[in-house]
């Protein structure tokens, strides 16, 4: 008899009910409980999907038998809510971004770590079968090198004011950066690792009142590679959000979005089974695994996937882990604070008032 | 149904191949008269039946069709609804009931009031539902739909909740209110015809993918197959080419020997193309008809 892992899913927004749906269908887990602060929408959705709905998190956590929980609620309930998850030796799935501080993030790592317990953020791109052959192809040393990378996401999420929710919140998790970068950061993350330091980090205000629209920054990774991040989601040219990379190395360069991946092996790279020298093009047709299940892309289905396979070994080397999560909770955390070091407020030098200093042999020798 | 269906992606930028691709479509497409164009095409080429999204654009074609009725006699709209991405951003920008509000009629019909308000003090899915198919049905009063459509990204998500008498609303109330036959588009036909029986939808219309490499056909080709074969189906087959990863004849003459696929959809933004893709659909139908 197959081990089926009991899950609950807490928070039935967007992203929540999807889960629900997915890993209502995700063969290997069964879902025994739904959580929501909204006794109406719970209620609701329990009455139609059957499945047992508790308003009260520490009520879920007591299920007899439960194995997992699928967090998906704003993210500054990320932290309590899987450290109790975690005390009850439940294992986390939980959306990104994990934590909006790195070293809480790095924390809940640890714990999750030391209790043996699978701890997954939902950092859904690493599962893009375009993605993911990037991450091969890096680490098997196709283009040589890295010396560059620049990542890129544009969308029409904001284009007017926006009504208030908790993504307009900085406090909460709303804003461009943590809600938007979020994915091709941690795509750079993946590829090149963390981040030593962040300059030129602009963080810009179009239609949002509290939160950014969009983020421009320069990153320097570790071995000398640097790294650009420009993402904007007020851009109404594109339909739907696009990332995409670009990494050049001293053997050739590798564009990646959703939809393909354009490599060039140049003479120092290194051809493997699957690609010639010079250009070679593939698509997401031909590097899709099939999941059991699909729902708004193979990729969500996937990770769930993944989260079975995290459950049954928390010791084995599963993709988006909590630890990866934290390096990019670092990364935002560094963009955030080298824009606010920038956007200190200027003081005006007050040129008339300021008093010479008094002329002494020093400043004579010296020339002031 | 008609044996070859005409689809809208390459109208509104979608593809699931290239981003760049869908750009150049996008702009190819972005005033009217070159999507009638192009529809001229597809009806000169012998297709009458377009299957479209109920996308914000689609009333700009609907009213071009029904102002000239003597130059589209027999051409047909199979609506495929919702729009997900307009729901999609307004839940997250104003939550579930917020989202209802807002797309509900709003002329204050005494019969959505009813219907609308009642709903949501008693939980009502139905009600709410025939509502939201009414409001996305509006843009096609007056023009022939004989077949409409749930979208992939709801029947799917409908199929993975489990929540199978939402099928049942779905096409009691087409049915019933527009005479015509309810359509599922689906990424996971296996799992899906057995929910449909389950709730005596028998023999159904169902959209998948059904290409020669598997492309996004959850379970794979093997259980389309077997699937069919227990629970018959008139499946409409999409994603024929793979978005432009299969050749074109070898994809066709491949699709057209599945014994369960009863029409073909695709799209093309060209001419030459609609023509091509026609050619290729008669001749092998020629071939198959001739070895049986």
């Amino acid at each position: 008899m197959e081990n089926i892992r009991n899950i609950a899913v807490i928070g039935l927004g967007k992203m929540g009910i999807s889960h629900l749906s997915i890993a209502n269908a995700t063969p290997g887990m069964k879902v025994v409980a739904i959580c929501d602060s909204s006794a109406m929408i719970g209620g609701m959705i329990g009455k139609y999907v059957k499945v047992p709905f508790f308003a009260d998190y520490a009520d879920v956590l007591a299920v007899p038998g439960l194995d997992g929980v699928i967090i998906a609620t704003p993210t500054r309930h990320h932290d309590t809510m899987i450290r109790r998850a975690l005390a009850s030796g439940v294992h986390v799935f939980c959306e990104k971004p994990l934590t909006l501080s790195a070293r809480i993030s790095a924390e809940l790592a640890q714990i999750a770590f030391d209790q043996n317990l699978a701890a997954q953020v939902g950092y859904h791109n690493r599962f893009v079968g375009t993605f993911a052959e990037v991450k091969r192809l890096v680490d098997s040393g196709t283009i040589g090198k890295i010396r560059h990378v620049h990542a890129d996401a544009y969308g029409p999420v904001v284009l007017k004011p926006a009504a208030k929710t908790w993504r307009s919140k900085s406090t909460e998790g709303g804003g461009c950066l943590y809600d938007y970068a979020a994915h091709p950061i941690n795509l750079m993350n993946w590829y090149v690792g963390k981040p030593i330091f962040c300059s030129g980090a602009q963080l810009t205000k179009q239609w949002s009142e509290d939160v950014d629209d969009a983020i421009y920054a320069n990153l320097m990774f570790a071995g000398g590679v640097s790294g650009q991040v420009s993402v904007n989601w007020a851009d109404e040219t594109i339909r739907k959000m696009t990332t995409s990379l670009t990494l050049w190395g001293d053997g050739g360069k590798i564009c990646v979005d959703r939809q393909e991946i354009r490599v060039y092996i140049g003479d120092k790279g290194t051809v493997s089974a699957g690609y010639r020298p010079k250009w070679t093009v593939r698509n997401i047709t031909d590097l899709t695994p099939h999941p059991a299940f699909y729902l708004r892309g193979e990729e969500y289905s996937a990770q769930l996937e993944g989260f079975v396979g995290a459950m049954n070994d928390p010791s084995s080397s599963y993709v988006n882990t909590f630890a990866s999560g934290a390096e990019t909770d670092h990364t935002l955390a560094l963009i955030r604070d080298g824009a606010d070091s920038l956007n200190q407020p200027i003081v005006p030098v007050a040129v008339a008032a300021a008093k010479r200093p008094k002329s002494t042999m020093f400043a004579r020798a010296f020339g002031y | 149904m008609d044996r070859i269906l005409f689809g809208d992606n390459q109208f509104f930028g979608i593809n699931h191949m290239s981003e760049d691709k869908a750009r150049q479509q996008m702009m190819q497409f972005a005033e009217l008269p070159a999507i009638l164009e192009t529809l001229v095409a597809a009806r000169d080429a012998g297709i009458n039946a377009f299957m479209c999204t109920t996308h914000d654009r689609i009333s700009e074609i609907a009213d071009a069709v029904r102002a000239a009725p003597q130059e589209w006699p027999d051409f047909q709209f199979y609506p495929c609804m919702p729009y997900a991405h307009k729901y999609a951003n307004a839940v997250t920008d104003l939550g579930y009931l917020g989202t209802v509000r807002k797309f509900l009629p709003s002329q204050g019909l005494f019969d959505s009031a009813l219907r609308g308000g009642k709903a949501l003090m008693t939980r009502d899915v139905e009600g709410i539902a025939t509502l939201l198919i009414d409001a996305e049905m509006k843009p096609f009063h007056g023009l022939k739909t004989p077949i409409v459509f749930v979208q992939n990204v709801i029947t799917d998500m409908l199929l993975g909740l489990g929540y199978a008498d939402a099928f049942k609303i779905f096409a009691d109330h087409i049915r019933t209110r527009y005479d015509a036959e309810p359509g599922f588009i689906t990424m996971n036909l296996p799992m899906l015809l057995p929910m449909l029986a389950s709730v005596g939808i028998h023999n159904p219309i169902v959209c998948a993918n059904v290409n020669k490499s598997g492309f996004r056909m959850s379970g794979g080709i093997e259980a389309y197959r077997e699937a069919t074969e227990r629970w018959p189906a008139r499946v409409i087959a999409m994603s024929v080419l793979a978005s432009g990863a299969i050749p074109a004849a070898e994809a066709i003459e491949w699709v057209v020997k599945e014994p369960y696929v009863r029409s073909i959809l695709f799209g093309a933004s060209s001419e030459r193309n609609i023509r091509n893709t026609v050619g290729l659909i008669e001749r092998f139908d020629a071939m198959d008809m001739m070895a049986a």
